[in-house]
């Protein structure tokens, strides 16, 4: 029998009383843990929005390293500037200008993935209780970001062709009547993550002239846009704006672990964007920076993007057929580019509780709430189609639909 | 993954951990815990994936015993063991037929309240009988015997997944329903108020021994999942924070339910102790946590013990079972 000593309490976080207030808005969800699960072979991924880079000829890559080594092997290993290397920054000019975007390269930030560039400028401008509008649903990777620095995520309506101007003039007029500042509108216009729609050409202007109207910053978030299926998109909102802060990414149309994002911006913001990358990380990698302008100038890159568009094109095509066979009575999004559906479930089917069950049935998919910063979003889930085969989207969304009408039998039960 | 250590003539462990499962993170974490410490006491260690390689990796790996860190269904509802059992090697935990008992909790709670262990009064429901019967009669013919608050929880699952804490009637058809996301088959207990122990047992040869109880009091008043896993959500006091004479019943309960659900090696009993001093047995694991956060190794330290010592022992214990 143990004797009962002295109780000792213990927390395991010795520093518990001593973090910021915004060390408590990190959290981890059961979620989370899920997703440990997808790396085992025998799930289909349908979870992670992972680009196939299979697709990507490693000897393009490995032309590129080469390249680099011989032209700038020491710089490239070297520290480099806070603002990015100056020939790629040449070179995004280019990549812009095929949405429209004429900008100075030097208005231009490398950062290390378009996330860093997304929480600099959320650390920037957020202080605790500021509102963020955002399209409902958001993405994942940017509400951590706003949650991260305290801020009100306000969603505002989102339809199939993108977010509504009249719901945001309401959003606004709304958080304005409530005493709360608004600090930016941040928008997926693109193929968006993870509702797979396009912010219709129309509505570009309308959004710009309510924002400007507002003076609210728009932040255009724009990793997909040159990932269109058959037409290219309408031009980005930075075209029409010079004050709209557009963030830029070769994760989707290259490889994600080169890490390597940019954002444009007015040049006063630029400024600070600088000073505050290098307070961070002092400069983003410069190997990485060197391995995506040796790609440019050497590879054929447009037609690497076309491959991509490809690939993806007849992933969407998998997944729509087979949410169409297998799950009839669920309404999905239809994507012209881009990785994702989104997929409203039946009434009452909560996507959060149901993934331990995808998960025992080998599918896994992100469920809605991940997308709303306001804790809804349970009748939803993302389907990402960008990984795995043609043939595996059609087993992982079949073994869904098992799991979903199990969940819409149970309900009816309760219903009765 | 291969790690080695350096002594001779210590036994090689082969550690199974990952699997399919919502738990399968806390199983990865609690392997390479295992790993860590029976390393340090100089124990030859290979952790594994159970996956299509299981039984090659055996024969390959010829291990002296294997350890299953596999939490959820696939290391506790027996099949594995079973599986393991068949290769002739020996595995630290309960055996197969005794882990079925104890991982289905409806049938652990009537095992050993058939031997004078007190548990919560409950029912236990699978989920056709709300398709074939009237749902909403039936939970009112529930409630009308077992009043609020109520525990719903999944019969076999672990972590806390699946369980609600049910206050009200209008609540309680969608806490059934999370339940059944996790098991067919769904317990409604009477929610008992009081302080939430765990306590460890471990067997090192001599007999099954209580180790201190630990006391669980989760910051925001529920020990959800991420107050299990995340530093800093919840409190333990080891030992817990009661009298000499409640200690040695909740030891007693937990040595006892141990024994009586046949387990062996280590297991891990939960039970809530009211404000009469009674105590209530909620469940018994017999893949506890091995976790930086997890229960077990809280005691064994607080207990004044090595935790690569006492998993060696066990291992050790395991291998003369042989």
């Amino acid at each position: 029998m143990p004797e009962n000593k002295t109780p000792r309490s213990n927390n395991f976080d010795g520093w518990l009383d001593a973090y910021a207030d915004r060390a408590h808005t990190l959290s981890v969800s059961e979620v989370r843990a899920l997703f440990a699960v997808v790396s085992r072979p025998e799930v289909v991924s349908l979870a992670g929005g992972m680009p196939y880079v299979q697709a990507l000829p490693k000897e393009l890559l490995a032309q590129a390293y080469e390249g680099m080594m011989a032209k700038k092997g020491n710089l490239a290993i070297q520290y480099g500037g806070g603002q990015g290397d100056a020939d790629l920054r040449e070179q995004l000019r280019d990549i812009m200008a095929m949405e429209g975007i004429h900008a100075s390269p030097d208005d231009v930030v490398v950062t290390t993935g378009s996330q860093h560039a997304l929480d600099l400028v959320a650390g920037l401008f957020l202080d605790k209780g500021d509102v963020v509008l955002a399209e409902g649903p958001s993405y994942v990777g940017a509400i951590g970001i706003f949650r991260h620095y305290e801020a009100h995520i306000e969603h505002v309506y989102t339809d199939d062709n993108g977010i509504s101007p009249e719901a945001l003039q309401e959003a606004i007029d709304n958080m304005k009547a409530q005493g709360r500042r608004i600090k930016f509108l941040y928008l997926v216009p693109n193929f968006a993550n993870p509702s797979g729609v396009t912010l219709a050409k129309d509505r570009r202007p309308k959004i710009i002239e309510i924002c400007q109207r507002e003076h609210i910053l728009i932040l255009e978030d724009n990793p997909y846009g040159l990932l269109y299926f058959d037409k290219p998109v309408p031009d980005a909102l930075r075209s029409m704006d010079d004050n709209v802060i557009y963030l830029g990414s070769f994760s989707k149309i290259l490889a994600p672990g080169f890490r390597v994002g940019y954002v444009l911006a007015p040049p006063a913001l630029r400024d600070k964007i600088v000073l505050a990358q290098e307070s961070a990380l002092l400069c983003p990698s410069m190997f990485s920076q060197m391995m995506i302008s040796e790609y440019l100038e050497v590879a054929d890159w447009r037609k690497q993007v076309d491959t991509f568009r490809g690939v993806y094109r007849e992933r969407k095509d998998a997944a729509l057929s087979a949410v169409r066979e297998y799950l009839p009575n669920v309404k999905t999004t239809t994507p012209d580019g881009g990785f994702y559906l989104w997929l409203t479930l039946p009434k009452g089917i909560d996507s959060k509780a149901m993934l331990p069950v995808a998960v025992k049935e080998l599918v896994a998919y992100t469920p809605g709430t991940a997308f709303f910063g306001d804790g809804t979003g349970h009748d939803y889930l993302r389907v990402c189609y960008s990984f795995p085969t043609p043939e595996n989207i059609k087993v992982g969304i079949k073994r869904l639909a098992t799991v979903i009408n199990h969940q819409t039998e149970l309900l009816e039960t309760f219903s009765k | 993954m291969i790690s080695k250590g350096k002594a001779k003539n210590k036994l090689k462990i082969q550690i199974l951990a990952g699997g399919i499962s919502h738990e399968r993170d806390i199983s990865l974490k609690s392997g390479r815990r295992v790993a860590d410490a029976l390393l340090e006491v100089g124990a030859e260690v290979v952790i594994r994936e159970p996956d299509d390689k299981l039984l090659s990796n055996i024969k390959k790996d010829k291990p002296d015993v294997i350890w299953p860190c596999l939490h959820g269904a696939s290391g506790e509802d027996g099949a594995l063991r079973d599986i393991l059992s068949l290769t002739g090697v020996p595995f630290v935990g309960a055996t197969a037929s005794a882990a079925r008992l104890a991982w289905d909790k409806s049938i652990a709670k009537i095992i050993v309240a058939n031997n004078g262990i007190q548990t919560p009064a409950s029912i236990t429901l699978p989920k056709d009988t709300f398709r074939e019967l009237d749902a909403d009669g039936v939970l009112k013919a529930v409630t009308s015997v077992i009043n609020f608050p109520l525990v719903v929880k999944p019969a076999r699952s672990g972590s806390a997944l699946g369980i609600t804490v049910v206050n009200k009637a209008d609540e309680l058809s969608r806490a059934m329903i999370d339940a059944y996301v996790y098991c067919d088959v769904a317990i409604i207990e009477k929610f008992v108020k009081g302080t939430e122990l765990a306590i460890s047992v471990v067997d090192l040869g001599k007999g099954p021994l209580a180790l201190p109880a630990v006391e669980i009091e989760p910051v925001s008043g529920r020990y959800g999942y991420q107050e299990r896993y995340i530093a800093g959500e919840t409190n333990y006091f080891v030992p817990a924070r009661l009298t000499q004479a409640v200690a040695n019943r909740a030891a007693e309960v937990a040595v006892n339910a141990h024994e009586t659900l046949g387990l062996r090696h280590l297991s891990r009993i939960d039970v809530i102790v009211d404000s009469k001093g009674t105590v209530w047995f909620l469940e018994a694991n017999v893949v506890p946590g091995l976790t930086e956060t997890s229960l077990l190794p809280q005691a064994v330290l607080a207990e004044g013990s090595n935790l690569g010592e006492v998993y060696y022992s066990l291992a050790e214990a395991a291998y003369r079972q042989r």
